[in-house]
């Protein structure tokens, strides 16, 4: 790839991350953090925002950045408090910048009219003019790093039009720099280099101030300089040369004419190549510390009185070769790309290629497959349980768990990255909807696999809508029920037992269920006469082609229904239920498993088939009674488990393996937990054993197969086929109304 | 013998430029992210000459350049200041902290190898 092009993706990534800072700093200042780091920090991104965007050319997002980044200057100097209506303006804007970083990516166009209010709003709470923008040099030059005309071309152009006025040929300089020129690092012979590339020089030094030893003080300035050049640089030339230097020496330049006085030069006229040459053949020895020249210059006073010596030796601090351009790239250091950019004390990471943690994730998938075949094999030779081998087996398997562990851990990502884009949009929410909502978040830094966390974004995005939209009521409403006008809704994520709980709670009204049911029967999604406990009407949210908002709202309407949303989340394999409170509002609640790679199973038997059932949804195992079971007619079954009648799924009957169902006193149930809290239970022939196995997508080998969620690949080598619980019960219920199998 | 570089910058982008820019120029070049991550790489590296950011978390190109100025071994190398502003007041106040020069950014390759020359030996 182009390395300009290669850069700008980096600009782009960095951008991003840019961003999250930003936004998190200003979420922190809004919950009143005013630690002088976090404006920093809030500065610093908007900053870096516009000095690539600068690099890049990208003019619409560096005028927008650096409006924002007066802004942020003056709350940073405290010159404007961070109150909470600037807070919020500063949040806007924080919007706007991200749009105009993307559409800088992705070419697409911004809402200019909002980009100008915004940066309006901002101007206004400096008071310094939108115009004043261009004063920081960012307007002067078109930014393309490649194409630039050289830097003496820009004074060439410049100088006629300053001093129309033919320059006269020839100038002399009167130059004596102050000790703080040499403390600096910079160097007299430098600057006279740089004059000699103008022109023609004559250079005279003065070494008339300079005090006997024992009053000499290593780091004073005693020299000064006189130089004549002659040729066609202009004034402003020969200023640019003493640019970085004005403030610490005393400089005259007066102008020649030709037929100007020529100078008086004193005893030491030097020719200044000959002073590089000289200097250059000093350059390979140990160089004294530039700032401590003064002091080379005694070796030439003690020596002898002449003058002419002393430059070379305060030149020799290093070779004056000129800019010899080798090509070195292969010497390049790398060690700046060892810590984060941006992360203040963070532990150093490195960037990844994704591709490769997949293919790592890949082997080490066939290293578990392997070793477990390995472990059969043995199993099968008949060796004792406590041979060398199998004790060294133990040990394989042990530390191949941790491997698969850590290789996992690599993906894992903290679900930050999806909760931070969440406060932008209750933002939006909360001005469209005229409602307040406060939004809180907890957990952030639980981790869980990259894949995951990819595909939480949209589900996560609606159900917030729809607390938002649905459940939070307006002001009016929340102050006659006697509650904080401002609603609050919640977002965490935490660890619970191998699987990631992600929750979206808010204190809105809860689920109106009447209203919810009456829906229902009216779209004829269930029978009018239908008797529902509260959980049930709950769920009927879930329902495709359930939506409870009476107009289609600009927000929750969006062809998207919660149905939508509980289907992604299944195919994450996770649940997600609800909880709801009447006037106390609702929690909806998803749980998703860490990885998708791998799975803990149980592998069973049906039908002389092998299969593996997601240890996570069984509850236990049990040995059914021929009196337990109860037949409903239609071939459905019951069976009491400790008082309730719980449905029984015949999992070779339901796939197709056999034709007549299975007697349950020859069989094994294995009690499920789906989604919702609802129960069943399976009845397969076996159960072989439990195991990790490596999840293979079937979808993506072969096609979806209803009721199986993926295959893996056992030990003994042969393809087994993951069971979707949620789909295997599903699907055996759909023939009955639910009541009836919810009995008990 | 070509010269070192060290570039302190916090940005990866403008480190990648830099980077870029440099080596094109024949340049060795040696990067840290900080002041602080800066003053560490100095002490295993003395090179000819420092470019470094003002905006940068854990320690600002100010603290850094005093740092460096008040170190003995590295206190006479050159030091050039990246910066979005050309406000003279920003110029001052990194020349006040011992500064020897300053790129003004968006800078563009011929830009930075001109003002390196200028103050490399």
């Amino acid at each position: 790839m182009d390395p300009m092009a290669e850069i700008k993706a980096t600009f782009f990534q960095e951008c991003e991350e840019q961003l999250a800072e930003l936004e998190s700093g200003l979420l922190a200042m809004e919950g009143g953090d005013t630690e002088s780091e976090t404006v920093n920090a809030v500065f610093r991104a908007v900053h870096s925002v516009k000095g690539g965007a600068g690099a890049f050319g990208l003019e619409d997002l560096v005028h927008f950045a650096h409006i924002f980044e007066t802004t942020l200057d003056e709350v940073r100097s405290n010159r404007l408090p961070a109150s909470d209506a600037v807070v919020k303006a500063l949040l806007r804007s924080a919007d706007v910048l991200a749009d105009l970083v993307r559409a800088a990516r992705d070419g697409g166009a911004v809402d200019q009219a909002r980009c100008d209010v915004c940066a309006a709003e901002l101007s206004a709470l400096t008071g310094i003019e939108e115009s004043d923008a261009g004063d920081d040099g960012m307007g002067e030059i078109d930014f393309q790093p490649m194409q630039m005309a050289p830097l003496d071309l820009d004074f060439d152009a410049e100088a006629p039009a300053e001093e129309p006025a033919p320059e006269p040929a020839s100038w002399t300089l009167r130059f004596k720099p102050r000790p703080e020129l040499y403390a600096k690092a910079n160097e007299t012979v430098l600057l006279l280099r740089e004059l000699a590339r103008l022109g023609e020089v004559e250079v005279e030094l003065d070494a008339g101030d300079l005090p006997l030893l024992p009053h000499l003080d290593p780091e004073g300035a005693y020299l000064s300089w006189t130089v004549r050049i002659r040729g066609d640089a202009t004034e402003a030339d020969l200023r640019e040369v003493f640019e970085f230097v004005d403030a610490d020496c005393e400089l005259d330049v007066q102008a020649i004419g030709l037929d100007g006085e020529p100078m008086e030069l004193a005893n030491a006229e030097l020719d200044i190549a000959a002073l590089i040459s000289l200097a250059q053949s000093a350059g390979e020895e140990t160089a004294p510390p530039q700032a401590e020249a003064p002091v080379a210059a005694l070796e030439p006073i003690a020596e002898a009185e002449e003058p002419a010596a002393v430059i070379p030796a305060a030149m020799a601090a290093n070779s004056v070769e000129d800019r010899r351009v080798e090509d070195r790239r292969g010497g390049e250091d790398r060690r700046g790309e060892a810590k984060p950019g941006g992360v203040a004390q963070a532990a150093p990471t490195i960037r990844v290629d994704l591709d490769r943690v997949d293919r790592l994730i890949d082997l080490v998938g066939e290293l578990v497959i392997n070793q477990a075949m390995l472990a059969q094999r043995v199993n099968e030779a008949g060796l004792a349980r406590a041979s060398n081998v199998a004790g060294g087996l133990d040990e394989l398997e042990q530390l191949t768990r941790e491997i698969q562990d850590s290789v996992m851990a690599i993906r894992a990502q903290p679900v930050k990255s999806v909760f931070q884009r969440m406060p932008r949009l209750v933002r939006e929410l909360a001005s469209i909807t005229g409602k307040q909502v406060r939004l809180l978040t907890e957990g952030e830094g639980t981790e869980v696999d990259k894949t995951v966390i990819e595909r939480l974004t949209d589900p996560l995005t609606h159900m917030i809508r729809n607390a938002i939209d649905h459940g939070l009521e307006t002001p009016e409403k929340r102050i006659a029920a006697g509650k904080n006008p401002e609603g609050t809704c919640k977002l965490s994520a935490a660890h619970r037992s191998g699987r990631i709980v992600i929750e979206v709670a808010d204190d809105g009204g809860g689920i109106n269920r009447e209203r919810v049911k009456q829906i229902a029967i009216d779209k004829g999604l269930i029978p009018a006469e239908a008797a529902l406990t509260d959980e049930e009407i709950d769920n009927l949210i879930f329902l495709p082609g359930f939506s409870t908002a009476s107009t289609i709202s600009d927000i929750s309407g969006r062809g998207v229904g919660m149905d939508v949303v509980k289907r992604s989340i299944q195919d994450l394999g996770g649940r997600i239920s609800i909880t709801s409170r009447p006037g106390l509002g609702s929690t909806f609640s998803m749980s998703l498993p860490l990885t998708l790679a791998v799975l803990d199973g149980m592998v069973v038997t049906a039908g002389q088939q092998t299969l593996v059932a997601p240890l996570t949804s069984i509850i236990e195992t049990l040995q059914p009674k021929r009196s337990d079971v109860h037949g409903l007619g239609g071939g459905a079954r019951v069976i009491s488990i400790r008082g309730s009648y719980v449905p029984l799924v015949d999992v070779g009957l339901s796939l197709g393996y056999r034709a007549e169902p299975l007697d349950s006193e020859q069989g094994v149930a294995l009690l499920i937990e789906g989604e919702g809290g609802t129960r069943a239970v399976l009845l397969v022939d076996a159960i072989q054993g439990q195991r990790q196995v490596v999840i293979k997508s079937l979808e993506a080998n072969y096609r979806r197969v209803p009721g199986i969620a993926a295959a893996t690949i056992l030990g003994d080598g042969r393809v087994a086929l993951i069971l979707d619980i949620d789909a295997l019960v599903a699907a055996s219920r759909t023939a009955e109304a639910p009541r009836l199998l919810q009995a008990g | 013998m070509s010269k070192t570089i060290l570039t302190v910058d916090d940005s990866r982008t403008m480190r990648d430029m830099l980077r870029l820019a440099l080596v094109d120029a024949g340049f060795n070049v040696v990067q840290a992210e900080d002041g602080v991550h800066g003053l560490e790489v100095l002490a295993g590296e003395t090179p000819d000459v420092i470019v470094t950011d003002i905006n940068m978390p854990r320690m600002d190109g100010y603290g850094f350049i005093e740092g460096v100025r008040a170190d003995a071994r590295c206190r006479a190398i050159p030091i050039l200041v990246l910066t979005t502003e050309s406000s003279a007041e920003k110029k001052m106040r990194a020349r006040d902290a011992g500064a020897t020069g300053w790129i003004v950014k968006p800078f563009n390759p011929e830009k930075l190898v001109e003002a390196i020359r200028r103050v490399a030996a």
